[in-house]
């Protein structure tokens, strides 16, 4: 019944350090990030690429990391919520959550910060129905949403400043 | 980035940001799946796929004989392990044995049938498929009126009417009021079941250290002192070896007020293998086997006399309860019984609840709990009666509400409010909205041929749960503050926030109250072997109980800091401000640090006293509060494909004194969310076998970004007389107000259409089908 499964030798650079790992194939990423490398910032809501609680970015690009395989990885760049802030100082996405309530529980909070990234890298200035349509991704069941726009629109000020 | 705040000034009514973030925007908080123990397993559940069925056999060799599968237990091995508990307890209820593990039935689909422990996530489901069950089908309910009818298919054969329980309760001489009312509307509405959907499912972590005969078990939980108490019952465990840690929770809105099946079933494992084991619901288990809210068939009937005065409401409640009954399943619609008369004077009131078992999970407690039925129930019933009396509906709840001068105001169904201005938060909504302007610009769009509404819904809650009396396990809650040697401060509370931002207003309280740093003070939770006993985070009561209790245990503290300062300062009467003792005669003081240092060097001790500084208070309120509201809704509905679009949501809503903006913002627009999830979106639907078709989240529809209005949050601050902080409680509020703003708003815009009532949620089908004249 049990069919023996191959390991694949993966290298994947995340926040920028480079780690090697021998895999299961089908290792989701989202499980290498937390269980392998013990980065349990990204987390998991749905296992169905709806929520987005597990939102990273992979070559810059926002990816469910519930939905794509750890080897799928191979040889990408990989950020997530620990590699956001450099030198001890919080991203001003970060910030702007903290600063205008982002975040209830916070269980979706990583990932909503790293789809905001993506929009705000692509878009410096959205506007309000362009934050919300670049979010639509990512499910909060706290927050009713609205203090996540401020603190996106509050983002795109500061940096832009 | 704005400082933090160090200033010396109050802190109590400003919106301070929260301490709770940092951790949680770096990714570094700790969730239950966050943990990894040495020796860890995993286990993955066997899910009944059927509603109703005989289990024949179950065949577990396949899974055995995988690599890495440990163990596999069924319900055999468990039939010992106590049943899931029910605290509500209510005349001859009917409480049917809730085994950890099926027996040799299943009630459900998603009952636990067997468990699958494996040394990794992967390879437990991979046991879990290859565990055969094999079942002879039963008939099954899922419809709590069908499950009334004869003929009906038993959930619990030993009670063939698929009865639970009947409730009754009654004020004034209903009879002859009904039977002389001028006018009299009825209507049945229903409250559909939805599921609470937390972003993190449950999670539970058990360890077992053999020497010290000691289990912990770490969940994802609301209430972890009670959880102890009845998982050390479940599993035989002496209260005082079982530990329980609530680390980070991402969301619980209710459906972690509860003692579930898998808690104890790790704990169990955890034991019986001598290893750490580790359980995460998948979501579609979150969908299937965590408790359901609402679920209600309410039949209504609102009597009064043609000028607009309420003088009876009458109700029949039909609850769904599900196959079983969670820790508060039956309890809860007995909360929109009380709740029935809502902001209005009308003292007589007639109320019959049946609860019904039917094949489906277990209703309980999700946000709001009873209340939210409750007031969309009364608010659908007032504008019915404004619409047949031909009157404005904001004159219609002017007319009926309990004035200001009539607190505290005993309710027809037993309770007694504490304060209240129902007028005020509803001027100032209409002033918001400017209400006479709207209803012409309503004309005008009617003119045009445009299906314009205007919706409002005036709300009262019963809050800050509770007096323990009216509740089953003690409604109190407690607190200890200690000051250590260096005049840091730690707090203690029994609450257990998750989301509500506790660790930042329990720093405001004690930063003002001891004229300490904000940054000084660490607010600790959900650690039954560091925290006195406590009740836990429902019920809006975490800041007016938990917090009152604070306040009490400060107070305490304050009179031992004084005693020391006196001491110190070789004095009769010292002042305390600012974080320090004074003595106004001499003009000398001292600090707090210098006081709280010498208290635990005890050098000398003022007569009577103790070395040490610490203070504990468990507070027992005298009432519940009452916070109130009105929300004020505009929408248009698309001709073309029954599309509703909030244009406009105002919340004018009073939760007493607030302690910090921000947070009661947060608080107000999370609460919306829900409320126009159950208005539009959200429907958990089982078909007639009992299959759950909205299993995930793309056929169950929270709300998204893009679904959610602006929300205009406003308030009026009626302070509270039953605590000393003046607050009332707002986590539920928003959803309580939300949804009759909602439904009375579209069906104002399709009134012209000759619609009365629709029930909930306002699909665009459902919508789109009474635009081509046909039934919702």
């Amino acid at each position: 019944m049990m069919i023996a499964i191959m390991r694949r030798a993966i290298a994947v650079t995340i926040n920028g350090k480079r780690h090697s790992n021998e895999v299961e194939p089908r290792l989701l990423l989202i499980h290498y990030l937390r269980d392998v490398l013990g980065l349990t910032g990204p987390h998991i809501g749905c296992e169905t690429s709806i929520c987005g609680a597990c939102t990273v970015l992979v070559n810059g690009k926002a990816i469910k990391s519930c939905t794509m395989f750890a080897v799928q990885a191979n040889g990408a760049d990989v950020l997530t919520i620990e590699g956001l802030a450099s030198d001890g100082n919080l991203h001003p996405i970060q910030n702007a959550f903290w600063e205008e309530h982002g975040a209830q529980c916070g269980y979706c909070t990583p990932g909503m910060i790293m789809a905001s990234k993506q929009l705000l890298d692509r878009n410096a200035s959205p506007t309000e129905e362009e934050i919300r349509h670049g979010l639509e991704g990512n499910l909060c069941r706290c927050t009713g949403y609205q203090h996540i726009v401020n603190a996106v629109k509050s983002a795109a000020a500061k940096m832009g400043a | 980035m704005a400082s933090v705040i160090t200033e010396q000034e109050k802190l109590i009514g400003k919106g301070i940001k929260r301490k709770e973030d940092p951790r949680l925007i770096t990714g570094t908080a700790t969730y239950v799946d966050d943990m990894q123990l040495p020796g860890m397993h995993h286990a993955c559940i066997v899910r009944s796929p059927y509603a109703a069925a005989n289990i024949k056999s179950i065949d577990i060799k396949a899974a055995l004989e995988t690599p890495g599968v440990v163990a596999v237990y069924t319900g055999a091995a468990v039939k010992d392990v106590g049943p899931v508990p029910c605290g509500a307890s209510l005349p001859g209820l009917r409480v049917p044995h809730h085994h950890i593990l099926a027996q040799d039935r299943v009630y459900f689909v998603g009952h636990p049938v067997a468990v699958v422990v494996a040394t990794d996530r992967y390879i437990a489901r991979d046991g879990a498929d290859l565990v055969e069950v094999d079942y002879d089908v039963l008939p099954a309910v899922a419809d709590p009126e069908k499950a009334l009818a004869d003929g009906a298919p038993a959930v619990h054969p030993q009670w063939p009417d698929n009865v639970a329980f009947n409730f009754h309760q009654e004020n004034g001489e209903v009879e002859k009021v009904f039977a002389e009312a001028e006018v009299v509307v009825k209507q049945r509405i229903t409250s559909q079941r939805l599921i609470p959907s937390s972003m993190e499912t449950r999670a539970v972590l058990a360890e077992y250290r053999s020497g010290e005969k000691a289990l912990t078990i770490y969940s994802s939980s609301q209430i972890p002192h009670l959880l102890r108490t009845l998982v050390a019952g479940m599993l035989g465990v002496p209260e005082h070896k079982l530990r329980v840690v609530v680390p980070e929770v991402g969301g619980g809105f209710g459906s972690k007020l509860n003692v579930y099946a898998e808690e104890a079933l790790m704990g169990w494992i955890a034991m019986k293998t001598g290893k750490p084991v580790k359980w995460i619901e998948s979501r579609r288990e979150n969908f299937l086997t965590t408790i359901h809210g609402r679920g209600h068939v309410d039949y209504y009937e609102i009597a009064a006399k043609k000028d607009g005065t309420i003088t009876g409401i009458r109700l029949k409640l039909i609850q769904d309860l599900g196959a079983y009954h969670q820790l508060l399943t039956p309890a809860i619609p007995t909360l929109s019984v009380l709740m029935m008369p809502g902001l209005y004077r009308c003292q007589t009131i007639c109320a019959d609840i049946v609860g019904v078992f039917t094949n489906c999970v277990p209703t309980d407690a999700y946000r709001g709990a009873g209340r939210p039925e409750a007031t969309h129930g009364i608010e659908r019933m007032v504008d019915m009666l404004a619409a047949e009396l031909k009157m404005d509906a904001a004159e219609l709840r002017l007319k009926n509400f309990i004035q200001p001068g009539e607190f505290p105001f005993a309710s027809a169904t037993g309770l007694t409010y504490d304060s209240g201005d129902y007028a005020k938060p509803l001027k100032k909504a209409l002033d918001i909205v400017n209400y006479m302007g709207l209803r012409e610009q309503q004309r005008k769009a009617r003119a045009e041929g445009r299906w314009m509404g205007i919706g409002m819904s005036t709300y009262g809650e019963i809050c800050a749960f509770g007096p323990s009396p009216a509740t089953p396990a003690g409604g109190w809650e407690s607190a200890s503050v200690r000051i250590e040697p260096s005049g840091k401060i730690t707090v203690h509370t029994g609450v257990s926030p998750h989301g509500q931002g506790e660790e930042t207003t329990f720093s405001q309280i004690v930063a003002d109250e001891l004229g300490v740093d904000f940054n000084d003070v660490v607010v600790l939770h959900g650690d039954t072997a560091i925290v006195q006993y406590g009740i836990g985070t429902f019920g809006s009561r975490g800041t007016a109980v938990g917090g009152t209790a604070l306040y009490f245990a400060l107070q305490e503290l304050k009179a031992k800091i004084k005693r020391f300062g006196a001491m110190l300062l070789d004095t009769d009467s010292v002042v305390y401000e600012e974080g320090r003792c004074a003595c106004r005669k001499t003009g000398n003081s001292v600090s707090l640090a210098e006081i709280a240092g010498a208290s635990y060097r005890a050098m000398k001790l003022p007569p009577g006293t103790e070395p040490g500084m610490m203070a504990t208070y468990f507070w027992e309120p005298p009432n519940f509060t009452f916070p109130f509201g009105a929300h004020i809704v505009v929408t248009e509905v698309d001709k073309e494909t029954g599309v509703v679009t909030i244009q406009r949501y105002v919340a004018v809503d009073d939760c007493g004194k607030i302690l910090n903006p921000l947070i009661v913002a947060g608080q107000v627009h999370g609460g919306v969310a829900q409320g126009i999830g159950q208005s539009l979106y959200e429907h958990g639907i089982y078909d007639d076998n009992g299959q759950l078709l909205t299993g995930e989240f793309m056929d169950y529809a929270i709300p998204k970004i893009t679904m959610m209005p602006w929300i205009e949050s406003e308030h009026t601050e009626t302070p509270s007389p039953v605590n000393p902080l003046g607050v009332k409680g707002v986590g539920e509020a928003g959803t309580i107000g939300c949804s009759p703003a909602v439904v009375n708003s579209v069906v104002d815009a399709l009134s012209p259409l000759g619609v009365r009532h629709l029930d909930m949620p306002l699909s665009p089908e459902k919508i789109w089908k009474v635009l081509q004249g046909g039934q919702a």
